[in-house]
């Protein structure tokens, strides 16, 4: 099974969603009352499924015959040798869709048929989890209408098409900055009208309660999985493991599994933009403070006077001024580490995953990669080769061919060195 | 002038309340006061001065239009408090409607062993405002701000919605103090053609947990709605079009407080016809 929900761990939240407890105050509900009988609505229903092993059995099923999951372990053999550690790749670049955000939509779509109603909305800033909601509404033959900035319907124009293809509505975001925070106030604003039919299919791990715990659940398959493969291949746990960090649903689908596991150093990388010493970056609980955005206490990009400012990151997907609140507790008992890396890191690991194990890797997934190879240096100069981390490779670059055309110069024509044959 | 007297007021003349709202800063901070005194002398009976924020989930295009106007001329906290220092000093009541987050981090947040909630609350109060409209704040996730504005002798006002429960209602009731706000429908702020048929039900579920004045808001553009709505709730909110009045003048500031006068006198009457 890949979707099983073993244990719950020491890190959860409470039942009014405050993950810390109320003290910590991290997450909890901070939504307009109009929504509160739904989000009440949705947390027994979520509560309810996940206890109900024909739920759970559906799930399984259509995540393995539909979405192509488990996702393999994978083995990175020349990265390994370059780094001199063992390095693993958890495989959700190879997912329905291309990423893992099918398991959370997929999860959330179901619940939605579960509960009856025959709509879903969804936010989306590169277009990636607009696809995978429009996919899942094809599924399950619901209605779906995403939001997205207008900045992002020029910047991901294929993925645009994908979701018209998918037979989606694309309702193209103006007010405020024109992307991702807005296309979700944009979201929120259908929800309040369209409440009694619709389905609110959230992008990541954040947002109010239960949207952080519900999201989680979904997606925790990456690490479950993933820890039972290593233990299968190596008879030992990794000795770290990482992900990127946007909205945080990727990484908290690796770390759920691993979090109870206090021999296993957990790392999140935060999208450092052209770095945190200048205004243009996303890195969350790196550079910002503890504020209320969207539904939930976490932290925050923004101003001394709680306005939100605007994040910047080259990669679409982790370009978000907040953070799921779970990221924030675990960031603040010290159980995980969060370290911010540049749009150039990430992108010099883009092209190294390639050149060396043919693998084009999702820009986000590529922070992950260039923050783990650090980790990776540190951890065979204490402990040798068998030093083992494990990375969630959560995309393929095939939505980002367009920015690295424009970063490396690639495809021009007048650059073609070799005389044409035949 | 308290906001429970303004409200016992209207209700000793046997008539509702007129609760107008602007954004502050909009068209500029001068501006706004103007407005908002022009709303006050025309005859409104309490005045809701918004608080611009960067992502105003529950309003529609007009008012975040207005809201973004304002961001874009660099408006700050200290100058919607100043707004309602001029407003309050006509006498009528004026409190604050804000999203939460600016609360919270008011002035960076916690300083100094002082919350920013708190510093927030002690700062409105010496500006002469009665208290706050929290739209994305339920009483279950208040305890902070409850106890400043218990410190403070600020009004709460909470939200009730028509999906909200009996029981939310009646937890919802017990916290708020200076009225209830009842939105009127499901949906973002805005104009709309016809008054909402969730708005009679939904004040008679509040009214039978609470002797507090209930409002209601979301959608009233007009002397004929205001009389609809008033002749069962005990106040009429107007938001979005005091802000479509100034919105329709955009060069033209004069006029643009004529428009404001003149649609307050039609709210005012209406509310008297209610
Ligand atoms: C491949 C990939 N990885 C990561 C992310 C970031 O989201 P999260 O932090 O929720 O995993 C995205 C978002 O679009 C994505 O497409």
């Amino acid at each position: 099974m890949t979707t099983r929900v073993e244990a719950t761990t020491s890190y959860d939240a409470d039942e009014n969603g405050w993950f810390g407890g109320p003290e910590a105050g991290w997450g909890g509900r901070f939504m307009p009352e109009a929504l509160v009988a739904a989000l009440d609505e949705l947390t027994v229903a979520w509560h309810e499924a996940m206890a109900d092993p024909s739920f759970v059995a559906e799930f399984d099923a259509i995540l393995r015959e539909y979405a192509g999951l488990p996702s393999p372990l994978y083995h990175a053999e020349r990265l390994s040798q370059l780094v001199g550690a063992r390095i693993l790749l958890k495989r959700e670049d190879l997912n329905h869709t291309g990423a893992h955000k099918i398991r959370n939509v997929l999860g959330q779509a179901l619940l939605t048929r579960r509960m009856g109603k025959t709509r879903v909305i969804a936010e989306t800033g590169a277009g990636q989890h607009g696809v995978a909601s429009a996919t899942a509404a094809a599924y399950f033959g619901l209605d779906c209408t995403v939001y997205m900035g207008t900045v992002d319907t020029r910047r991901q124009a294929l993925n645009v098409a994908r979701m018209h293809l998918l037979g989606a509505t694309v309702v193209p975001v103006d007010s405020g900055s024109a992307t991702l925070k807005d296309a979700i106030n944009e979201a929120l604003r259908d929800w309040v009208a369209s409440v009694d039919h619709t389905a609110y299919l959230f992008g990541t791990a954040a947002g109010p309660h239960p949207f952080p715990s519900m999201v989680r659940d979904f997606t925790r398959g990456i690490g479950d999985e993933a820890r039972r493969q290593c233990l299968d291949r190596y008879g030992v746990l990794p000795d770290a493991i990482a992900a990127c960090v946007g909205g945080g649903s990727n990484a908290i689908g690796l770390f759920t599994a691993f979090l109870d596991d206090p021999g296993v150093a957990i790392f999140g990388f935060e999208p450092g933009g052209e770095g945190v010493d200048t205004p243009r970056h996303a890195a969350t609980i790196h550079a910002g403070d503890r504020g209320v955005l969207h539904g939930a206490r976490t932290f925050v990009l923004q101003d001394e006077d709680g306005q939100t400012i605007e994040s910047h990151s080259i990669s679409a997907g982790l370009d978000y001024p907040g953070v799921g609140p779970q990221h924030a507790h675990l960031a603040t008992t010290g159980r995980a580490t969060y370290l911010p890396v540049t749009d150039a890191e990430a992108m010099d690991a883009m092209a190294l995953l390639s050149r060396t194990e043919g693998i084009i890797p999702a820009i986000e997934s590529a922070h992950a990669v260039a923050g783990a190879l650090d980790v990776a240096r540190r951890l065979a100069a204490e402990r040798g080769p068998d030093a083992t981390i494990l990375i969630n490779l959560s995309g393929r670059g095939d939505k980002d061919m367009g920015t690295a055309i424009e970063y490396f110069g690639l495809g021009n024509p007048d650059d073609v060195t070799e005389e044409p044959v035949g | 002038m308290t906001v429970s007297t303004a409200f016992a007021k209207a209700r000793a003349d046997d008539r509702a309340a007129l609760v107008g709202y602007l954004p502050a800063g909009f068209p500029d901070v001068a501006g706004g006061i103007d407005a908002l005194r022009a709303m006050v002398d025309a005859g409104c009976d309490v005045i809701e001065v918004g608080l611009p924020y960067s992502d105003p989930v529950m309003d529609g295009p007009t008012i975040q239009a207005a809201a973004q106007q304002a961001l874009d001329r660099g408006i700050r906290t200290t100058d919607v408090l100043r707004t309602v220092e001029a407003v309050a000093a006509t006498g009528t009541p004026t409190v604050i409607m804000t999203y939460w987050n600016p609360v919270e981090h008011y002035g960076g947040g916690r300083r100094n062993g002082r919350s920013g909630v708190e510093r927030f609350a002690a700062d409105l109060a010496s500006a002469g405002g009665a208290g706050l409209i929290t739209p994305d704040l339920t009483p279950d996730s208040a305890p902070e701000w409850i106890a400043a504005a218990d410190r403070h002798d600020l009004d709460k006002i909470f939200l009730v919605a028509p999906s909200s429960t009996d029981e939310r209602i009646a937890m919802t009731t017990a916290a708020c103090r200076g009225f209830v706000y009842a939105t009127a429908v499901m949906g973002v702020t805005g104009a709309r053609a016809t008054t909402s048929d969730l708005a009679g039900p939904l004040v008679a579920r509040t009214r039978a947990t609470t002797d507090l004045p209930v409002g209601v808001g979301l959608g009233v553009s007009n002397g004929d709605q205001a009389a609809t709505v008033a002749s069962y709730a005990d106040g009429v909110i107007v938001g979005s079009a005091f802000v479509r009045a100034l919105l329709d003048h955009p060069d033209d500031r004069a006029a643009g407080l004529r428009a404001l006068s003149a649609l307050t006198a039609d709210l005012a009457d209406g509310v008297r016809r209610g």
